[in-house]
Formats: C-alpha cells, sequence, structure tokens
C-alpha cells in the first residue's frame, strides 16, 4: 500500500524536510503521496510535485490549516487514512505537534525521530537525548511516524507527479482558535536546513552582545543562527534559535559554537553536524570533546579576529 | 477548577545514560532518577493557577514502579494536594499512557491537564496531543505561557520560527515547554508536609483499557562515537584548517 507525506512549505514552496521525508517514505513502499495543507498552496504544491518518485500530491486549503491547527489537520488527514500503510511527515514543531494526534485517533502507536528506515514496519530512533539508539518493530497495521530529516538525503528534483485537490472535512470536535503570531522574520537561512550555523551560548552575557558578536559572524559565513538553552531562557536569542534535546535538530556542514558549555542535552541538537567548530575559553568544556576544531580562547578576542581572518582570505 | 497534572520519573537529567553491553536497554539500576524536567515545569504552573485562586485542587498522577511514589511526593512538596499512582513495572508506550490517563480524566474530572511536552527518557513527545485526541479536547502544545479566564485558555506556543497564541475552550490539555516558569524547590517545611497528604494507589488492571505495547524494542544500541577532540593554537590555524583540510570555507 501507500504512503502519504505531510509536506512542510512555507507557502510558495516545499522545504528541503519535504524531500527528505519523501526519501524516507520511498523505503517504505514505492506509492508516495505528498500532502500539501494550508490556507493557500499553490506554490508549494507545485514544487512538491517536482520531488522525484511522487506519485501524487494532494492539496487541501482552509484557513485552520494554514494556521497549522492540530485538530483541523488531524481531521483531515484522518479522512485520507484509508488508503495509507504509513503518514510520514518531518519532525517539526508543526508535526510534532498534530502527529501523536493523528495516532491516536487511528489507535496506533507514533514513532517518533525516525533516523533510519530498516524495513517497511522497523524503524531506528534516539533515545535518552541521542545517547542510545533504539530499533522498533510496529505491529499496528498502519503507521505514523516523524521523520528527523537531518538523517536522510532528499530525493531532488525531476518528477512530475499530478496534483489534486481533497475536500477539508468540517470540524469534527472542539477546536483550538488561533489569536496570534510573532514570526520573526529574517533573511538569514532557516536553521535546519543551512549548511552553516553559528550558535551562540550564556558565555554572550546579553542581547546586545549576541547581537553584535553572533550574528556578524553568521552574515559574514553565509550561516543560520542558533543558541544554547541557557542563552535562549535569558533572552538573548529568540526560543526557536535553540538547538538541542528539545529544540532544533540541526547537521550542517559546519557547526560554530561560541560560548556553548557542550551539555548532554545541547550536544543532543548538533552532534551530527560534519564539522563542528568549537570556541570557549575553559579547555576543559565537553564541547571540545566533540569539535574537530577547538578553539581555548575568549570570545571577546577570538570572534573578532576570525571576522578579520575570513575578511582576508576574502569572505 | 481542578488542574490534572501527569508526571514521569525519569532518570535524572545529569546523568550520563549507558547502554547495557546486551544491546536490550539502557542501564538503570543504581542510577538517580528524579521527575521529568518539563513536568515539573507542570507542576509549578498548576499550584501558580492554585495560588492565583484560578484552581481549587492540583491532582499529580503518574504512571510507573512503586518508587515513583517518590516523584508525586516531590510534586507534592512543590503544593500538590494528592496523587494518584497507577502502578507498573511495564515499560507502557506514550498510546497506552494516554488512555490510562483518560480513563483517570472520566473519574476526575479536571477543568485543565497541564503536562510536559516530552519526557526525556523516551523523548517521544507524543502523550498530551494524544490525550486531547481521545478525548476530543483541543490542544495547546509548547506552552511558554498560560492565561485562564473563565473558561477559556490563552496560550503562547514555541513554534518553528517563533510564537503563536491560541485560545482553548476548558476543558482542554496543555503541555508546557522549557520557558513557561521556574519550578520552585521544596521547602524542608513543605516536604514535610507533603508526607501527609494522600496518594492513591491504583494498577493499571483498575481502568480497563488495553495497555498493549505496539512497538517491539529489537535492540538498543549505543551511537556512533565522534572522533573529535582536536585542537587549533589560533585563529589563523582555525581559518586555514576549515579552508584547506575540512573543505568547508
Ligand atoms: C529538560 C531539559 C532540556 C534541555 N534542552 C536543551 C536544549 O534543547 N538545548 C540546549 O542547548 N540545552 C538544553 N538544556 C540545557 C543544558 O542542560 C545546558 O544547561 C545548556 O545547554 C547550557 O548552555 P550554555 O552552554 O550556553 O551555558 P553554560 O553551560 O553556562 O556554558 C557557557 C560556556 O561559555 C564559556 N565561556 C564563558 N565566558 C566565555 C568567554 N568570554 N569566551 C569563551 N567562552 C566563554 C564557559 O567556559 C562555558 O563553557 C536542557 C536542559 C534540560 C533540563
Ligand atoms: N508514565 C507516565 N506517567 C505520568 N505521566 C506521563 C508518563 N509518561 C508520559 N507522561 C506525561 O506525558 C508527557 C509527555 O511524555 P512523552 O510523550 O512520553 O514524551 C510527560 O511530560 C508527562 O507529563
Amino acid at each position: 500500500m501507500a504512503v502519504l507525506v505531510i509536506a512542510d512549505h512555507d507557502g510558495a514552496a516545499v522545504r528541503e524536510t519535504t524531500g527528505k521525508t519523501v526519501a524516507a517514505a520511498k523505503l517504505i513502499s514505492g506509492d508516495v503521496d505528498v500532502l500539501v495543507l494550508g490556507a493557500s498552496v499553490a506554490g508549494a504544491a507545485a514544487s512538491a510535485a517536482k520531488l522525484a518518485g511522487v506519485r501524487k500530491v494532494l492539496t487541501a486549503e482552509s484557513p485552520a490549516l494554514g494556521q497549522g491547527l492540530a485538530e483541523a489537520v488531524t481531521d483531515l488527514v484522518v479522512s485520507l487514512a484509508g488508503g495509507y500503510e504509513a503518514i510520514l511527515t518531518p519532525a517539526t514543531s508543526a508535526g510534532k505537534n498534530f502527529a501523536p494526534r493523528i495516532a491516536a485517533k487511528l489507535d496506533v502507536a507514533q514513532i517518533t525521530d525516525v533516523i533510519e528506515v530498516v524495513d517497511a514496519k522497523t524503524f531506528v530512533r534516539p533515545i535518552y537525548a541521542g545517547n542510545a539508539l533504539e530499533t522498533v518493530k510496529s505491529s499496528d497495521a498502519k503507521l505514523v511516524v516523524t521523520v528527523r530529516a537531518t538523517a536522510f538525503k532528499g530525493v531532488g528534483e525531476g518528477g512530475s507527479a499530478p496534483v489534486e485537490a481533497v475536500s477539508v472535512p468540517g470540524a469534527g470536535g472542539p477546536a483550538a482558535q488561533f489569536v496570534s503570531e510573532e514570526v520573526v522574520k529574517s533573511d538569514r537561512p532557516e536553521l535546519a536546513g543551512a549548511k552553516i550555523v553559528v550558535s551562540g551560548g550564556r558565555a554572550l552575557g546579553s542581547a546586545e552582545e549576541f547581537h553584535s558578536v553572533i550574528e556578524p559572524l553568521a552574515d559574514k559565513l553565509g550561516a543560520a543562527v542558533g543558541a544554547s538553552r541557557a542563552a535562549v531562557d535569558a533572552g538573548y536569542a529568540p526560543n526557536d534559535y535553540q538547538v538541542g534535546q528539545t529544540g532544533k535538530v540541526v547537521a550542517p556542514d559546519l557547526y560554530v559554537a561560541v560560548g556553548i558549555s557542550g551539555a548532554i542535552q545541547h550536544l543532543a541538537g548538533m552532534k551530527d553536524s560534519k564539522i563542528i567548530v568549537a570556541i570557549n575559553k575553559d579547555a576543559d568544556a565537553p564541547i571540545f570533546q566533540v569539535a574537530d576544531y577547538g578553539l581555548v580562547a575568549d570570545y571577546k578576542a577570538a570572534v573578532p579576529e576570525l571576522m578579520a581572518e575570513l575578511t582576508r582570505i576574502g569572505k | 477548577m481542578k488542574v490534572l497534572v501527569p508526571v514521569k520519573r525519569v532518570i535524572d537529567y545529569n546523568v550520563k545514560v549507558r547502554v547495557k553491553p546486551d544491546q536490550t536497554g539502557v542501564d538503570l539500576a543504581n542510577v538517580k532518577m528524579s521527575m521529568n524536567p518539563f513536568d515539573e515545569i507542570g507542576t509549578e504552573e498548576a499550584v501558580r493557577l492554585k495560588e492565583k485562586g484560578v484552581a481549587s485542587e492540583v491532582v499529580v498522577v503518574s504512571i510507573g514502579p512503586a518508587q515513583a511514589q517518590e516523584t508525586l511526593r516531590t510534586a507534592l512538596a512543590m503544593g500538590a494536594d494528592r496523587g494518584i499512582l497507577i502502578q507498573t513495572d511495564a515499560d507502557l508506550e506514550p498510546l497506552a499512557v494516554a488512555k490510562l490517563l483518560k480513563a483517570v480524566i472520566a473519574e476526575e474530572q479536571p477543568g485543565v491537564v497541564v503536562m510536559g511536552k516530552q519526557a526525556i527518557d523516551g523523548d517521544n513527545n507524543a502523550v498530551g496531543q494524544m490525550l486531547a485526541a481521545l478525548l476530543d479536547w483541543p490542544q495547546a502544545t509548547f506552552a511558554s505561557k498560560i492565561e485562564i479566564s473563565g473558561q477559556t485558555a490563552q496560550v503562547t506556543r514555541e513554534v518553528d520560527g517563533g510564537l503563536q497564541t491560541l485560545s482553548v475552550a476548558l476543558p482542554a490539555v496543555i503541555t508546557a515547554d522549557l520557558r513557561l516558569n521556574e519550578p520552585r524547590y521544596a521547602s524542608l517545611p513543605n516536604i514535610m508536609k507533603a508526607k501527609k497528604k494522600p496518594i492513591d494507589i491504583k494498577s493499571t488492571a483498575d481502568y480497563g483499557v488495553d495497555v498493549a505495547n505496539r512497538l517491539t524494542v529489537l535492540k538498543v544500541a549505543e551511537p556512533p562515537k565522534r572522533q573529535g577532540g582536536a585542537k587549533v593554537a589560533d585563529v589563523a590555524e582555525l581559518v586555514s584548517k576549515l579552508k584547506n583540510e575540512a573543505g568547508v570555507l
């Protein structure tokens, strides 16, 4: 039977996470459909149709879907679930919000944060902040899975799947109402998919310092900005910058940790990066154990030097 | 209004987790256990609702081994009024936990459930959403702010990209994120007082729900070790290596 992938998109196009989730879905079944839901999804649906190996793109539009309300997403997906043996979505904050609700409505387990598809019923996922990897086999007739996109290589383009609108069911029960949204607008790459990430920690000491040290370095490298929980809790950086066990998981080509100690909860979100650079004045900081290039230094001196050196080599 | 707070006993977040050599699980023998940090946040929020006069009673419930009584006592010492332990040595999956909580809710009739977004052992991030689905209640996950007035909760949520605010008609399920509050430490007098607060001990059989696991754990393995630890002398060496050795600049 077929697999349904619920797309992650920004309205105009699907995000990279979607192609990666399609790649995971292809390991379960050759027939993969992509559901693009939201307020207005024509652009995103067109980009989903180009993903290689997609059988069909389904679109569903309503204001509640546009607001990402879990109740509306669940009602829709449950109405479509009959035709699928598995439902996959990237483990974004949106996916984590609605996928367990869908699973419970279908009376099946949800398999969280899958990093490897062993076979159509067997998956590997991290537990205990990534300190252990568990292989689980499902006995459910239908699977609901969230996919850790960083663990998969996207399918790329080259497809031309047909796009088909599906009808949106009426509300099945009491639902949350959208009030407002504060979205941080930025010209920087998105953290989850960025090739380079520069993250700052508690050492920065203030929002101003975070702003004037971490952000220019990120911009010079064309990087996304991340942060430790301590930096977010203290208000130096917005909540969605948090990298870690309970924040975002990133795996860029280059991760630069500035003034971050390397607590296990932080490592859980970045230790699969290709190259890790740590700048920390404490030579014994645990971050150095995972760093490819550790620089024991005060960031106050090291970051300006780094900016100058990057300029010198033409960055 | 009654507030129900599910709390889980988990390995303490400071403990270095070790996988058992036979790959059947992680070693929990003689390891420090604590209340799941997100559940401390949930308990704190419920106790604050009571202190503000919004909540009349805070009931904490844990599903786990006999020692989960200690976890309930911690919550009682923080200010919860009474506890329910559904005692089991089985490692129940989120769906089974949600079904048991639904049965507890049928008896207790709370006005709101405040719980953690994620237990830091299984890292599932599922029970709250599943419970809301089974009850057909609205959900507001990953909360960084909760304001209850009358029969409505306004909840600010931490989402990718920033913050979202929802309004949910009660009863509802709300799951706590890290920034919701900073949990208090229980004072010694409150720890003493908590010893006298009631804990009702139940078994899973008392609730007549299907708690069979749907997943079989085939193996628990250690993740591949990262080769790190190399240091550079200065910024010039760092940039040179990033450019020439790693090829990432
Ligand atoms: C339930 C739970 C979930 C969590 N989830 C996450 C998560 O998702 N992500 C996360 O990051 N954390 C998470 N944490 C928190 C984690 O345990 C750590 O507390 C946090 O990562 C520490 O942040 P930090 O490294 O910035 O701060 P610290 O540990 O205080 O480290 C600051 C570092 O800066 C260095 N330093 C200070 N001054 C300078 C200077 N001038 N120049 C250079 N270096 C300097 C110090 O040597 C130190 O190593 C979680 C914790 C819990 C309990
Ligand atoms: N065994 C349990 N007993 C009580 N509450 C639990 C239990 N397991 C999970 N929970 C609650 O569900 C939340 C999310 O857990 P999880 O979905 O397992 O990550 C936790 O923060 C707890 O509030």
